[in-house]
Formats: C-alpha cells, structure tokens, sequence
C-alpha cells in the first residue's frame, strides 16, 4: 500500500472540496473520496444467473461553521465529481450547516492523527488480474461441490462470487491527508435440500482481501450442503429453560449486539443496558472481546479510522470485565475521552462509532466436546428476527439447529424462539470452544449459555 | 416537476440523454441474441436532519446518480452500471452486460416510444428535498419539546425528518420509455423513558409520498410522538412476555407485517420460478382461512410502497394473492414473468440504479371482514394481544418466518390484561393464515414507515390488516 499507487485524481478532489468549503467560511471540514470496482456474479447449477459489474466514485464531505455556543456542522455526498459539482456540493454543506444548532462537542479531533501507514496486507494485486470467467468457476465448484454431497440436495439459491477492488482518500482541514487500497473478495454458496415434501436451506461462505486466502470452493459447497441436509426432518421441542450452544455463525451476532451496546453514541445517549457498568463485570469470565483495526488481512482492517486517527487494538471486555468503549472523537468528547479509533466514515454516511476486525478469543473445547457435556439442550445454527433492544438488554429471536439429548445431537429443530436478556447471557456463558471462524470482519468461537428460555410447543 | 413527462426532459437536459441516444446504446446490448435489454437512469437527492440532546447538531444531503444496463438471455442476467451518465460509459456498460449471452444477434436496431404513466399517484408542488431546511429544523425543535411536556419520566427524545426525490427513466427493448417522479418523506420519533433504575423505549413514525408540509402540521406529528411517549411509558411497566403455543389476536394496521413475511416473501416470483419456496406449485391450493384475501396493491394514491410505474417501467396494478383463502398469483417482475410464462405484475423493484430488479412486495394487505375487533378480543379465554411490531424476517424455503412485538397485552378471559415485552411471535408461512379464526371490520393501512430487505437491498413498503385472530402460534418470552 502506497499514496503513489492510489494516484492523485482522489485526493485532488479532496483538496478541492476542502478548500472551497474554507473558502465559503467553514471553520474546519473534512472530506472522503471512495472509488469502487466490483463484480458479482451468481450461479445456479451449472447455469449463470447473474453477472454484475459497478464502478462507483462518491465524495462526502463534512463542514463546522462557528457560531456562538459552538460549531455547526453539516454533511453531504455526491456521485457527481465534476469540478463544478463538488463546489456546488461544498457551498451546500456550508449552506445547511449554518441551519443547524451549535453544538460545543463538535468538531475534528484535536490532533494525534496517524502518521504511520502500515502494510496491512489489505490487496494482492495480482488479483485484478484473475478473470470473471476464473471467478465465476469457482462458483459453478461450489454449485456442484453441494449437489454432490446428498442426492437429497436438489435445488439451491445459488453461488455467489464477489470481488471488489476499494480506494480511499481522506483529507482534512487540520492537514491529514491519507489514502489506501483495499480488496475483498468472497463466495457464498445457498444449496437447498428435500425430502418428504419438505425443504431446507442453509450456508456457507467464505471472505478474504486475497483471493489465495478463501476457503476453498469444494469446502464451501461442501459445508453449506451438510448444514442444509442436517435441517431435514426439523421439528418443533417442548417450551422450557435449556443450555444453548451458539454455534460460530450464531455466536458472531451477540458480538454484534454487545458492541451497539458498547458504542459510545449509545453510552452517552444512555440508551445502553451497559451504560454505567464501565469496569464492571458484565460477563462470565471466559469472555474476552477485542476489537483491531490492525490485523493483517483483516477483513476490517485500515491504517486510519474515518476521522484520520491511528487504528489500533481496544480490548472491549478482558475476562469478563468491561474495559472500553468504543468511541470516535465526538463521542469521547461527550464522554471525557480520548478516541478509540473507531470513526467509521461511509462516503454517504455522517461519521459515527463502528467496529473493525472484532472478536471474542476462543477457549479450548471443540463444539463435539460442548455437545457431550450439554445433557439436554439446544445447539442455534440459525437466528432470524430482531428482536434484541440495546437500552434493556432484552433478547428474543426466532431460531433453529439441533437438539441434544444425553450429550449427543438427537434431531433438528425449527419454528422456535430463544429469549433471555443479554447481559444475563454474557454471564452465563459457561463454556468457550476452540473453533474461532473468521467468515467476515466479526468473529466468533461456538459458545454455550448456561440457560435460556426455548419456546416450541 | 410533478408531471410525470418531466423525467425525459430532465436527464436529456442534465445529461444529454435522449431517444436517440438511448436506442444506439440497446442497439449495443442487442448485437448478441438477447430475450430483453433495459437501462434505468436515476437522479436522486436526500436529506435529512436529526435531533437529539434538544439539538439539531447536523443535517446531511445527498445526491446520486447514475445508470444501469441490464440484459437478458434466458435464465441469465448480466447488468453494468456506472454513476457516469455519457454516452461513452452507457456504451461501454452495455458492451459488458451482454457479455452473457455467447450468440450474435441481429443488426440491433431498436425504437424507443416515450410514454407517461396514465396516473400520477403522487403528484407533489414542491419537491421534500426543496422544503426550506430550517422549517425541518425548527419541527425537530417543537417535537423535542412536545414530547418531554408529555411526561417527566422522558429522558431522551430522537427525532429525524428524511425527505426524498428521485427521477427516474426505464427504456427497454420493446420499445418502453418512461419516467417517474418520485417524492417521499418521513418522520421517526424515539423516545427514552426512565424510573427509577427502569429505561424503556417508544418508537413511532408516518411517512409516504406526499407534500412535506403534511408532515409538518401538528395535527399530524402530535399524534405520532404521543403514541412514542405513550409505548415507552407502557413499557416501563410491562412484564416478560409468557413463551408457549397460545390464541393470539393481531391489531389492525402494522401488525400487517405478518402478512410481509408469512406469504409476501414466499408469493415472490423469482422463489416460485426457481421453485425455492415454501410455496412453489401451490397456485389453486387453499393456503389460508376461508375469509382470508390478501392483495398486493401499488397503485394506492401517496402511500410510501406506491409506485406509478414499477422500476422495470411496467405499471403497477392491484394483485390480489390470496383470495378467500386460495392462492391466486404471485407478484413477478419481466424476468420471473417470461420464464414463467405470465405476465409481470408491476412488482419489479430495484434500490437503485446499482442494483438489479426483482419481484418485490408494494403495499400487503389483508381485506377486512365481519368481525367486531371487541368481540375477538372477548373470544380469547387466554392469549396474546399485539398491536405493535419491530418488524420481522422469514426463511422462504422452510416458510418459518418471525416477527418481534414491541407493544403487546396478555388477554384473560377475553379481557386485556398486563402489558408485556420481549414478545416474538414465530410460525410457518403456509400454515400460519389457515390458523386465521377471526377477522375484523376494522381494516387499517401503517402509518408508512416500512423497509423491505430482500438481497441486500431496501425498498420502502406498506402493510395492512383488520383486526384477527390466529389460534395456536408460538409465543417466544422469558418466562417458560
């Protein structure tokens, strides 16, 4: 990764949005320019169904105004870069920030912004070279890698293949200016299985920002078939109280939910159930959550955050006990702290908190060895619904996966619900495993929580 | 710009595009054999502003244009599409979509015949997006202070105003040219009430496609920030929701979502084409209640799901999918159509000039019946009564689908009881309408605040229902 290799056009329309938002009376602005090249392409069968192909260029651009009590502040965005468009767009955001109130928090980082840029190992650029017909044979292994797995796999949603090639330049009026390249690359693959009149679906998938990195095509048909034909037969299992094991898949997504919760827009908005439990314990001390904007090959992975700030490694909860929040500058500011480096910054987006590569460090069960300790319980490998709300805690999502009975799977279960409050969870998690599966910038091990409630029949 | 001829007029003045620059670039698309080619040009522009703290701390605008090329042989699809509206990257984008198709085709000569759609559902004066900013701001402002005048126990009001105006243009192969105006705005109001160590939230919000100034009378906003204070309040006192297999009775309006996911998503024409749906080959089939007629009908005048014409250019109709309980039809996009040897239905949707069109939901609805809503209520010896939900999601091939109520009752002995929360209501999609006992007098449409995903992308969306009664679904809460 190198600014030589990004080219200058992007950073010139930084350059030229920043200096026209000053020149119309703005306090302070920043600006982003992402310019995108991807390819998607699906297969059904041994049939194409779709090929798609995008390039995409927008510039957001963000402006303080001075005013008594503060700065005002506004942001844009636009597909549109010609020279005269870009001015357009800045004199509007100065336009419409001026029709905003004050706000004494507002504002650029005070300073610190990276200075090092690291090679994160985010592109190989050998593989602008790969050719869609290369990309799109793998999802036709992929298609034919789950038919070949049952005969009970007759049909499926298809395979997709994407790979997307990502500039970035961000520029400030404090005089950062940083750029990047970026690549991702991925296959996805939805067989569905029959029998009895009855059908199921499930998947696979695998993400990487090399190509050479994802998981095979015959291994991601492979597993997504098994998971589809594991679900025959489903049924509905009595309500009550039960053990849940989390499979890796499922696990990710009460990561997700603990990092809204841990966000610092939510904290000073008070709109947390974690909001006043900063160095408490908020979980079993088996969980231990990271966030790292730095990992190699992170899917996540940026020199910068989207305020211009080093990326770096925030431990959220060590053993159980909560250690950081997640936080941009305006959201530190609220709350008397420095920045985590975690602005994210869409082109399109206002600035706000996010997550880079995130994490929960795996134990040293295998999921086989927490089934045979589970006497009577459930194993989720699906979650469906929304039904989690930050400020409470409270948690019920429609689910399915596998029954156990006598440490051992006993059948497939569907058309039923898990319900509990989030915080009880975290501190109920009685067993970690030792299958961390990175298949986007969250990750998780197979985790078991202790009781919650099943509703069924 | 509310008549609905402008959009030809406007992208060949903005951009130079016209019906002679069009039909070179399908006649690109069409040197290899193709079954169909379009291109849909988009203007959009957004904004919004948003409170929080007392504050309007910011406001954010949008533009984005752009065009995609999409073409079609048989089953396969290939689409390009660039934000650069020439001529030089309309060609180029249509020389890589017909790259699906291996075969040569004819001379690619082709005739465009611009047309208007026959209606204008939404015809605005002024466009949301032209609305003076500081008259959002200052309803932001009086919405703040309304709602913690309501109550002591509001602790944090949001608030946002999103407005919307998006032109677009379809030109297809077989000879369509049309253009559509597209306003919509919206209002959501969140609110935090807390006593003691107890926090709840309330959610409200209206929208569609009509002026702003509908949105800024108070007549109009009041009501939707009192029923947000009044659900967080609610709530402070609500108990754990039971879980089990319970009689539950839906109220009218938004708990229409059930329809959306329980057989909106399963009556998609690219699932059944492809015969991935819990409902492939039903078509004839009894799938719900006698009594129970669901439609899906975009043409109603300003709702937020409404369409003058769907995104492929075709108009959009009422369909009805379900009538008195049998399976009638399925809402198809031109692909899934063709190939299923139908005609479309209007219900060819795309997010954006980024994405591809497919079969997608407008405005779902369940036509009212008989019943006095206070006598299905007085029905239930003990269940769950929900009026309220979050929103929901469906797997289209088991057909199990969930949705999340975030106001809901127990009912005792046909009564209504203690109000609860964390109630998520999970069923099977072909089986929960046969589960229809009771259906009210009382048919209500949302209040216009619904986003359909579907493939990664969002549309906006409507939902509708009377008041009924489904007996014996699964109930998912904390207490066994």
């Amino acid at each position: 990764m190198s600014q030589a290799a990004v080219g200058p056009d992007l950073i010139l329309v930084v350059d030229r949005a920043l200096a026209r938002a000053r020149a119309q009376g703005a306090a302070a602005a920043d600006a982003v320019c992402l310019e995108s090249d991807g390819l998607e392409a699906r297969v059904r069968g041994e049939e194409i169904d779709f090929v798609s192909q995008a390039r995409e260029r927008t510039l957001g651009i963000r402006v303080f105004v001075s005013g008594p009590g503060g700065l005002r502040s506004a942001v844009t965005s636009t597909s549109d870069l010609s020279a005269d468009a870009v001015d357009r767009m800045a004199d509007a955001t100065v336009a419409l920030a001026k029709a905003t109130a004050p706000d004494p928090t507002a504002g650029l980082p005070d300073g610190d912004f990276a200075t090092d840029l690291p090679d994160l190992a985010l592109i190989d650029p050998r593989d602008r070279e790969v050719p869609i017909e290369a990309r799109i044979a793998t999802a036709k292994q992929a298609e034919a890698a789950a038919r070949a797995v049952d005969p009970r796999i007759v049909n499926s949603e298809g395979s997709q293949v994407t790979t997307g090639f990502r500039r970035v330049a961000y520029g400030n009026s404090a005089f950062f200016r940083g750029s990047f390249e970026s690549a991702s690359h991925g296959l996805f693959s939805e067989p569905i299985a029959r029998e009895n009149g009855a059908m199921q679906r499930d998947y696979w998938m695998t993400a990487a920002r090399r190509i050479a990195d994802l998981e095979a095509p015959d291994a991601v048909g492979r597993h997504a078939a098994e998971r589809a034909v594991r679900r025959l037969g489903a049924k509905r299992v009595p309500t009550g109280e039960v053990p849940v094991i989390f499979d890796p898949l499922t696990a990710r997504s009460l990561l997700g939910h603990v990092a809204g919760c841990v966000s610092g827009y939510a904290i000073y908005r008070e709109s947390s159930f974690l909001r006043e439990q900063m160095g408490e314990t908020i979980a079993s001390e088996r969980v231990t959550i990271v966030d790292d904007g730095r990992l190699q090959g992170g899917l996540a992975s940026r020199p910068f955050d989207g305020e211009g700030l080093p990326t770096r490694r925030n431990v959220l909860v060590e053993k159980g006990r909560l250690r950081s929040w997640l936080l941009d500058s305006y959201s530190g500011r609220k709350l008397g702290l420095p920045s985590t480096g975690n602005a994210s910054r869409g082109a399109a987006s206002a600035p706000g908190v996010g997550t880079t590569n995130l994490w929960l460090e795996p134990g040293d069960l295998s999921l086989e060895e927490m089934i045979a300790r589970t006497e009577r319980g459930l194993l989720v490998t699906e979650l469906i619904g929304q039904g989690f709300q930050p400020v409470t805690g409270d948690y019920s999502r429609g689910a399915a996966g596998l029954w156990i009975e006598g440490g051992r799977v006993v059948h497939p279960v569907e058309e039923i619900t898990i319900a509990g409050n989030l915080g009880e969870m975290l501190r109920a998690i009685d067993l970690v495993g030792n299958d961390l599966l990175w298949l986007g910038a969250t990750a998780a091990p197979s985790v078991r929580v202790a009781r919650m409630t099943v509703a069924g029949e | 710009m509310s008549e609905t001829a402008a959009p030809l007029d406007f992208f060949r003045e903005r951009f130079g595009v016209d019906d002679r620059s069009v039909a070179a670039t399908l006649g690109t698309a069409l040197e290899r054999r193709v079954d169909h080619a379009d291109l849909f040009f988009e203007y959009a522009t957004s904004d919004s502003v948003s409170l929080e703290e007392s504050l309007v701390k910011t406001g954010d605008r949008h533009l984005e244009q752009g065009v995609g090329v999409r073409v079609q042989s048989g089953e396969r699809q290939g689409y390009a599409h660039t934000d650069e509206i020439t001529l030089e990257s309309l060609k180029l984008a249509a020389g890589t979509a017909r790259a699906i198709s291996e075969r040569a085709g004819g001379p690619g000569a082709v005739a465009v015949h611009p047309a208007r759609p026959s209606r204008d559902l939404y015809p605005v004066a002024t466009p949301p997006t032209e609305v003076p900013v500081e008259k959002k701001v200052a309803l932001l402002g009086e919405i703040d202070a309304y709602a913690r005048g309501r109550d002591p126990r509001v602790k944090q009001v949001m608030a946002s105003v999103v407005s919307q105006h998006r032109v677009v243009l379809v030109a297809a192969s077989d000879g369509t040219l049309v253009g559509d105006v597209r306003p919509l705005v919206r209002l959501n109001v969140s609110v935090i009430a807390a006593d003691g160590t107890r926090r709840e939230v309330g959610y409200q919000g209206m929208g569609g496609r009509y002026e702003l100034a509908r949105v800024l009378d108070p007549a109009a906003w009041r009501p939707i920030v009192d029923e947000a204070v009044r659900a967080a309040l609610l709530n402070l006192d609500a108990k754990p929701c039971p879980a089990g297999t319970m009689d539950v009775v839906l109220g009218p309006g938004w708990p229409g979502v059930l329809l959306h996911e329980a057989v909106g998503h399963g009556l998609e024409g690219d699932f059944n084409r492809k015969k991935t749906s819990a409902f492939s080959d039903r078509i004839g089939e009894r799938v719900a209640a006698p009594g129970v007629t669901v439609v899906d009908d975009g043409t109603i005048a300003e709702r937020r799901g409404s369409l003058n014409v769907d995104d492929e250019g075709t108009p959009t109709q009422r369909n009805v999918l379900i009538e008195d309980g049998i399976l009638r039809g399925y809402l198809q996009d031109r692909l899934n159509a063709r190939l299923m040897g139908v005609a479309p239905t209007g219900n060819g949707r795309r997010e954006s000039y980024a994405h591809l069109p497919m079969p997608r939901m407008t405005n779902t609805f369940m036509l009212a019946g008989q019943d006095d809503p206070a006598d299905i209520l007085r029905s239930v010896k003990r269940g769950l009564y929900a009026v309220s939900f979050a929103g929901g999601q469906v797997d289209i091939t088991s057909g199990k689908f969930v949705f999340s109520a975030n106001e809901a009752y127990l009912i005792e002995d046909g009564k209504l009881g203690a109000a609860v929360k964390g109630a998520t209501l999970i069923g099977s999609g072909p089986e929960s309408l046969l589960r229809v006992s009771r259906i009210g007098n009382d048919l209500a449409l949302d209040r216009g605040v619904g986003t359909c995903g579907k493939d990664g992308q969002s549309v906006p969306v409507g939902v509708g229902m009377p008041t009924i009664r489904l007996d014996q679904i699964t109930v998912g809460g904390t207490q066994a």
